[in-house]
């Protein structure tokens, strides 16, 4: 018997607005101090009207357009309703027939086979958060609390279709998404802090007797982690293809099932279900007006878009020669390490060296440090200069080397480097290239002529090539930065001629 | 001088030239109140203190020439609906008994700016659901002509209030007639302006589509002066409109040339008392007289007006009362069970019957299956009316007729039959409906005495042609100048 897996995910995003989705109220995550970010319009007191935050539709729009959907010029919002204590409104204000952005995918490469696939989006919609219910869970029932900080936040609900087939590919259409909204700077989609949040929804095909037989869809809350996406989805699967060889239960056959995670036993749990289905009477609301967007409008947004993840991607295959798991390596690292990678490439220009230099070497000093590419003390123009002058042969990769030593010891010395910085080092060191033959000439004449080197000398004129090797080192102990190829050209020529 | 017999007018120039202070004026308001508050029960609330004080300010301003606005030392009652920072708000309600907003509406900040003395809180029918103000669940109003009736609702302690003379001016709110039908039981002008003349941000919801906060007062230059005073554009509420506000009261006393009056037939249907009848047909014989153009206009979608309005306006109010759960504010039960219990309760305890019939009304209108053939249905006929007005606008400056088919019925009268009730809303639903102005102007007394009022309609943000055409109705009549006779 085969199985397909059939998967959908809703994903909640919170934007990097300044204020609410519909007041002044700062839109922070600020867990430990409970209702400090609240006024009159989020915490629904009576007579308070909502106002529409331009910039959260802008960011939403912006978004809508890297995701490849398609944008309305007319939206309205219209009343989710529901109580619960973290809703001090009783409704959320969403968007319901006439959501700002439809049809759209988000293309995606699996690790595992190399394969691209697209996952297609239904829709994606503005709404505002609900505040954060904390029970006590003690189990001693003491009273519940609720901190309203985050109601209000402007959050955008990205819906896909039921097109993803695997939980590897539910983990990577997650992780592009993320890169693409973080690239886009719409959203931090920090999954522990909760601004990025998903459902997922699935249930499986099974190929029997020539048939496709659909089981039913179970819904799976609350997954806050890449990795408890994955864990959860697979969970899923095999536990519903056990489901299915006992009770053989098709789609339809019972209601929609909600169950939640458990990361820690790896487990997907039954919750409490939906007797009667829930029917959230949604409704224009008349507090606000429909919104209207205009050509012109969407394209002022376009033109602030930035270049795309997968687009970077492709651009240092063709465009820089980089193979395609160091494009990916550099485009994964989020927006600033590619930024930095490009500054570095434009004034070096060799996007080859750049990137050698970028997943070696300065992400060794990343990784000992534990920082991000922007808290880096070597600014990518200053890297990009001792680059230069390897690609321009100035000096050996083993002088750039040791010039990015110097400059770490110097700026961790709290010296601010620039790219004078390397000048001065490669002059004070000596590591500039030697390029003067005759300088080089006379310290070749100084090593032969040394009485300790007899023996090697002579061993070199008899044809024993290997013992030029300390002859060599000598040399370039006396004239740091020359270059060793063609001190040992010299000596071999001088001795042998 | 007889201050609490005066309009505004009469008052803002006694003030203005020394005849009487500020403090005086609001302290003869306050001996009215104390006099005959408790007979008329217009007011919830009544902030002596606090208006003395804001009066002095008022007097220290103009003894130190600084400037004043345009209603400085006027008292004015202000229906309990609209917030009011530090001062109860309770919409007449058990609910919010005991809330006290911790800010200020944006008519309350207005009512400031312009120095005008808030005196206290009117009632209402709760959250402004109801034709009588029977339906506070907190006091009793009555109907300063006759005690024994009600002084029409939902604005009505507002309307009583300026009828009985405890206060030169008032704030009520008007969802299907909420202002205009309390101001005609009570003998007073009463204004609903445009949807989005002025800003509901703080007064507490009912209908959202259809609330609007206007103005009372004893004539139709007093009512302009509030307008112009309260209105305009607010960027805290996304449907008030970015428009200018014409100078009404500059305006008021000049005549409309050529104006053309139309009589809306279906205001005179079955159920109209034949006193009303007679006044209001004796109204635009005036205007006749004025030369007028009259003519007959028909508005053939007003029979659905009053199933649309309750429709519309009931399926907001479920959604916008629903907050009202006891989590947050308001009130909470004392006894519950668990979570779903404690909604339950608190709601159980907190709202009246009307308000949960109203409630359990819209919940049924919106619920899945049902929302296309109610909610969706009553959005499209509301178009419907609208287009019936923009066509009359078409023809006419003005439309005409009865404010209300009745005069002010007795108390208790109709809370049995609440159809009934919602029928005494028939001739002035449907401007809200449309979002068009309407005012309420005396017209006459039925022959037991009580006030008659006569509605007149007019385009969207025509406001000022509308008092203009009411002022020069009021010029040639004399029913404005009556008062109760105790007050």
């Amino acid at each position: 018997m085969e199985f397909t897996p059939i998967i959908g995910l809703e994903v909640h995003v919170q934007l990097l607005t300044k204020s609410k989705l519909f007041c002044g109220c700062p839109n922070l995550f600020n867990p430990d101090n409970p209702n400090v970010q609240t006024c009159p319009v989020c915490i629904g007191l009576p007579g308070s009207l909502p106002v529409m935050n331009q910039e959260a539709l802008r960011l939403s729009q912006k978004t809508a357009m890297a995701l490849n959907l398609n944008l309305a010029n007319f939206t309205k919002w219209d009343r989710k309703q529901y109580y619960y204590p973290d809703l001090p409104k009783a409704y959320q204000i969403s968007q319901f027939d006439l959501p700002f952005s439809y049809d759209g995918w988000v293309e995606v490469t699996l690790p595992s086979s190399g394969e691209t696939t697209k996952v297609r989006l239904i829709r994606a919609h503005l709404e505002e958060d609900a505040g954060k219910n904390m029970h006590d869970e003690s189990g001693r029932g003491g009273d519940s609390k609720v901190d309203l900080n985050r109601t209000g936040t402007p959050l955008l609900e990205i819906v896909s279709e039921p097109d993803i087939r695997s939980a590897e590919e539910a983990r990577v259409f997650l992780e592009e998404l993320r890169l693409l909204l973080r690239y886009i700077e719409v959203s931090d989609c920090n999954m522990q802090e909760g601004s990025m949040r998903c459902d997922a929804n699935v249930n499986l095909h099974v190929h029997e007797d020539g048939e496709k037989i659909p089981t039913p869809i179970v819904e799976v809350k609350n997954l806050n982690s890449f990795r408890g996406v994955e864990a959860a989805i697979e969970h899923e699967i095999k536990r519903q293809i056990k489901a299915w060889e006992t009770d053989r239960k098709r789609i339809g056959d019972v209601p929609k099932e909600t169950r939640g995670w458990d990361a820690d036993r790896g487990q997907t749990f039954g919750q409490r279900g939906k007797e009667d289905a829930a029917d959230y009477r949604y409704f224009p609301d008349p507090d606000l007006v429909p919104v209207t967007t205009t050509d012109e409008q969407f394209d002022a947004i376009r033109a602030t878009l930035c270049v795309f993840p997968a687009d970077r991607r492709n651009s240092y295959v063709s465009d820089l020669g980089l193979s395609d798991y160091d494009a990916s390596v550099i485009v994964d690292q989020g927006r600033e390490y590619a930024d930095y990678f490009d500054e570095v490439t434009s004034v070096c220009g060799d996007g080859k060296q750049a990137a050698n230099w970028l997943t070696q070497d300065v992400q060794r000093e990343l990784n000992d440090r534990k920082i991000e590419i922007a808290e880096f003390s070597i600014l990518a123009s200053v890297l990009g200069t001792v680059l230069q002058k390897i690609v321009k042969g100035e000096i050996t990769i083993k002088s750039g080397r040791a010039v990015f030593t110097e400059l770490l010891a110097q700026s961790d010395d709290g010296s601010d480097v620039t790219a004078n910085s390397v000048d001065t080092i490669i002059a004070d060191k000596g590591l500039g290239k030697v390029q003067d033959t005759g300088k080089i000439d006379i310290a070749i004449q100084a090593v032969i002529g040394n009485e300790r080197n007899a023996k090697a000398v002579e061993d070199v004129r008899g044809g024993k090539q290997q013992a030029v090797g300390p002859l060599i080192g000598q040399v370039m102990r006396e004239l740091k930065g020359a270059d060793a190829g063609y001190v040992r050209q010299m000596i071999i020529d001088k001795l042998t001629s | 001088m007889d201050i609490t017999g005066s309009t505004t007018g009469q008052l803002l120039d006694a003030m203005q030239n020394g005849t009487v202070s500020a403090v005086e004026v609001t302290q003869a308001y306050l001996n009215e109140i104390s006099a005959h508050g408790e007979t008329v029960g217009a007011f919830l609330s009544v902030d002596s203190e606090g208006s003395l004080t804001q009066a002095a300010e008022v007097d220290r301003k103009r003894s130190s020439g600084e400037s004043l606005g345009k209603l400085a030392g006027l008292p004015v009652a202000v229906k309990d609906n609209i917030c009011t920072k530090g001062l109860a708000t309770t919409c007449a309600s058990r609910m919010l008994e005991n809330f006290v907003p911790p800010y200020d509406a944006h008519v309350t900040t207005q009512l400031q700016n312009a120095d005008a003395i808030i005196i206290g809180k009117a009632n209402l029918d709760e959250f402004a659901m109801g034709s009588s103000t029977e339906n506070s669940a907190l006091q009793v109003t009555r109907n300063p002509w006759n005690i024994d009736h009600a002084p029409g609702g939902s604005s009505g302690g507002s309307a009583a209030a300026v009828g009985a003379r405890l206060a030169s001016m008032g704030i009520g709110s008007d969802t299907g007639g909420s202002i205009r039908q309390p101001a005609s039981f009570c003998g007073v002008v009463g204004m609903k302006p445009t949807y989005g003349r002025v800003s509901r941000y703080g007064l507490v919801a009912f209908a959202s589509s259809l609330d609007q906060i206007g103005p009372f007062a004893t004539d139709v230059t007093g009512t302009a002066r509030l307008l112009e005073s309260i209105a305009g554009y607010d960027v805290r509420d996304s449907t008030s409109v970015d428009r200018p506000v014409p100078g009404y009261s500059a305006t008021v006393e000049q005549p409309l040339e050529n104006l053309r009056v139309g009589v809306v037939s279906e205001f005179f249907g079955e159920g109209i008392d034949s006193d009303v009848d007679a006044s209001i047909r004796a109204a635009i014989d005036v205007y006749r007289s004025l030369g007028a153009e009259v003519s007959e206009v028909s508005l053939p979608h007003t029979r659905y007006a009053v199933a649309t309005y309750y429709l519309i306006a009931c399926s907001e109010a479920s959604s916008n009362l629903a907050r009202y759960d006891g989590v947050h504010y308001g009130r909470r039960a004392e006894q519950f069970e668990n979570m779903i219990d404690m909604y339950a309760a608190s709601r159980a305890e907190g709202f009246g019957a009307e308000v949960k019939r109203r409630i359990m009304l819209g919940v049924f209108a919106l619920s899945e299956g049902y929302s296309d053939q109610y909610y969706l249905k009553g959005l499209k006929v509301r178009r419907l009316i609208r287009n019936d007005f923009d066509a009359a606008f078409e023809n006419v400056d003005v439309l005409a007729g009865p404010t209300c088919p009745t005069p002010a019925f007795k108390i208790g009268e109709l809370v049995d039959d609440p159809l009934q009730m919602y029928l005494s809303d028939i001739c002035t639903i449907s401007a809200n409906l449309a979002g068009i102005p309407g005012v309420s102007v005396p017209a006459g007394f039925s022959s037991n005495g009580l006030p008659i009022g006569l509605q007149l309609l007019a385009g969207p943000f025509e406001e000022e042609k509308l008092l203009r055409a009411a002022r020069m109705f009021e010029r040639e009549t004399v029913w404005h100048t009556k008062r109760p006779s105790f007050s």
